[in-house]
């Protein structure tokens, strides 16, 4: 019998609450705080979950730590006050899984570069870069591990619904994110990113397009065996990823759409922009945790 | 109708929506020509930029003869009297394209955004009027939603600092009531010192008459196109805007003539084909649909074999946006092999 790791989820909106939802199915992860600043819904939920919650915000949780310590502290307020949260978390010696775009710690795309942060040993903070990247650099990094890539530009279609104040207040952070680790993780020389909002009725499900432009000509058939292979990849923990397309290739173009649709666990369906997001979190946190109990099997 | 003495600003768009059917290859050296011309003809406003705003450049919406900066450097450098606008979409474009062009000398930042999500342009209208820019709110494709709704966005940008709101018929859809209504409603709730403008596509050769409407309903700037160079059917053409202005006793400053030979011996000679009301610009504006799809739809009829026109009407059944060009090739495989 093995003992999860316990979490703490700072954010009881929207996407903290789906956040907390996965990890009640969790087999490695328990969500043990629900931090927030007011009384809000999110907070009440969590309480009657039976989780510890404070509206006193990270300094609610520094103060109880000691008591109800955890390993885990998923950040889903905004870019803004990241970088404190992260500072005060990271000194108990939790690990800081970062679901604004504030960019600390490296990023994580799971099944792009997870396994290697893991083989670097501990990592104070990971940053889950943006919807948009968990979304569509598996794509890229499909195309750049057949062959090199000069330029990859993505564009992610979302519901208007499904975009909350804090991607719409700093709107070019989406972008600056995404483009960066477009190179970085997606391993293109350069990244470009575009999002497009459509308030549509009933809201479209997340949308996306991956335009890689490859040096040499594009060997098709091993191209579409690696999307396949990292489409598999993703739907391990976003079941509904889905490809629309073979993909097409024009010269030295290939392009990918994907849509992705959530498991409306707190979200609805359509917001598979956010699913994707807390899904890739928690197997972050999931994949750290299994590491570290194997670590202390060995011992 | 008695404009009589009204001071109207006409603001040139073949420099930045003509940037649409010319697949953003018009060169430096023809936006200069074209812009001196424009200048000489006293124009007072010319929008320069790729066809999608500032960091257009994509393969989405395609790569241009040139980048932002060399045009807007090379142009800004030309003109002696017209002020240079530039457009911006939040989402394709950033605060440092917006900086970037700020340097160049742009005078007038406009940051777009679709109807209803006036918020996301907050940093870049905040930027815009604190480097002391003519900052304008730009709600594309207005016509799909009411005035009402249109109005409570209109606020927003207001609020975040634009001195200026702009109702745009992105699809050439919108009747003159259609523009009276929302034109007079914005004239009601904002800022008595708010300017409004429309900015209108040819698609049912509405251009015109839906900007004499936004006029007297209390819009005071106009967009238009030398030679209607732009996006589906074009933009409301400039040089017959102006003519007509004049004739109702309006003041634009604009010099008709000159005007009408910046358009026939500057910008219809650099057009690929005649920007006409086709039967695909006709689809745009009957059923709605973005007027720069226009161009994907038919390249995607000529790989796919699908016809352009129900490509564009799908477009618009399925309610897309500006900025939702690569669902063009994706419909047109899926009517592909609904076909076969």
């Amino acid at each position: 019998m093995t003992t999860k790791a316990k979490a703490a989820i700072i954010g009881p909106g929207n996407i903290g609450t789906d956040l907390l939802m996965k990890c009640q199915r969790s087999d490695f992860i328990e969500a043990t705080w629900m931090v927030g600043i007011e009384d809000s819904a999110g907070i009440q939920r969590a309480r009657t979950l039976g989780l510890q919650t404070t509206t006193d915000g990270v300094d609610g949780l520094v103060a109880g730590f000691l008591e109800n310590p955890v390993d885990f502290v998923f950040d889903a307020t905004s870019a803004y006050v990241h970088a404190e949260n992260s500072r005060k978390v990271t000194a108990l010696g939790a690990t800081m899984i970062d679901l604004t775009p504030a960019a600390i710690g490296p990023f994580c795309i799971p099944p792009v570069n997870l396994q290697a942060l893991l083989d670097r040993g501990p990592t104070q903070n990971v940053n889950m870069v943006t919807c948009g990247g968990q979304a569509t650099i598996p794509m890229v990094a499909a195309v750049s591990r057949v062959q090199s890539v000069s330029y990859a530009e993505i564009v992610a279609t979302v519901a208007s619904k499904s975009v909350g104040m804090g991607t719409r207040d700093n709107i070019d952070e989406f972008t600056r994110t995404t483009s960066s680790a477009i190179e970085k993780i997606g391993g293109a020389d350069e990244g470009k990113a575009i999002i497009v909002i459509n308030p549509a009725e009933p809201p479209l499900v997340m949308r996306d397009t991956i335009h890689c432009l490859t040096k040499e000509v594009p060997n098709e058939t091993d191209i579409r065996a690696s999307i396949a292979a990292m489409v598999t990849e993703v739907q391990r923990y976003v079941p509904g990823y889905r490809l629309k397309n073979a993909p097409i290739v024009d010269g030295h173009r290939v392009t990918v759409s994907v849509e992705v649709e959530g498991l409306g666990d707190f979200l609805p369906k359509y917001a598979g922009n956010l699913d994707i997001m807390t899904a890739a979190g928690l197997r972050t946190a999931e994949m750290m945790a299994q590491r570290r109990q194997s670590a202390r099997t060995r011992l | 109708m008695n404009f009589k003495g009204r001071n109207i600003t006409l603001h040139d768009m073949c420099l930045r929506d003509g940037m649409h059917p010319k697949q953003h290859q018009i060169t430096v050296d023809e936006m200069v020509d074209i812009a001196g011309a424009l200048d000489a003809a006293g124009v007072p406003l010319i929008e320069v930029t790729h066809g999608d705003g500032l960091g257009g450049a994509s393969v989405n919406y395609g790569f241009p003869a040139a980048s932002d900066e060399t045009y807007l450097r090379a142009v800004v450098e030309r003109v002696e009297h017209s002020a240079i606008s530039a457009l911006l979409l939040p989402g394709i474009g950033t605060v440092d394209h917006l900086r970037m062009a700020a340097d160049c000398g742009v005078k007038t930042i406009r940051v777009a955004t679709h109807c209803t999500e006036a918020n996301v342009s907050r940093q870049h209208i905040n930027l815009s009027r604190d480097l002391g820019l003519d900052t304008v709110g730009f709600l594309m494709m207005a016509h799909m939603v009411s005035e009402d709704a249109l109005v409570e966005q209109a606020l927003l940008m207001e609020s975040y600092g634009a001195n200026c709101i702009y109702c745009t018929d992105s699809a050439g859809y919108m009747l003159p009531q259609d523009v009276t209504d929302r034109i007079a409603l914005l004239k009601k709730r904002l800022k008595s010192d708010t300017e409004i403008g429309f900015h209108g596509h040819h698609n049912l050769a509405m251009g015109v008459a839906n900007s004499l409407a936004a006029i007297a309903a209390g819009a005071n700037r106009i967009d238009g196109s030398a030679a209607g160079l732009g996006a589906g059917a074009g933009n409301t053409p400039l040089e017959a805007m102006a003519a007509v202005l004049e004739r109702m006793g309006a003041v634009t400053g604009i010099d008709i003539f000159k005007l009408a030979d910046a358009a026939e011996d500057h910008v219809l000679p650099i057009m690929d084909e005649p920007v006409r009301l086709s039967r695909d610009a006709l689809v745009l504006g009957y059923a709605g649909a973005y007027s720069s799809f226009l161009l994907f739809a038919k390249r995607a009829q000529d790989k796919y074999g699908v016809p352009s026109h129900e490509i564009l009407l799908e477009m618009a059944r399925r309610k897309t946006v500006g900025g939702q060009e690569d669902l063009i090739e994706e419909i047109a495989i899926e009517m592909a092999a609904q076909t076969r």
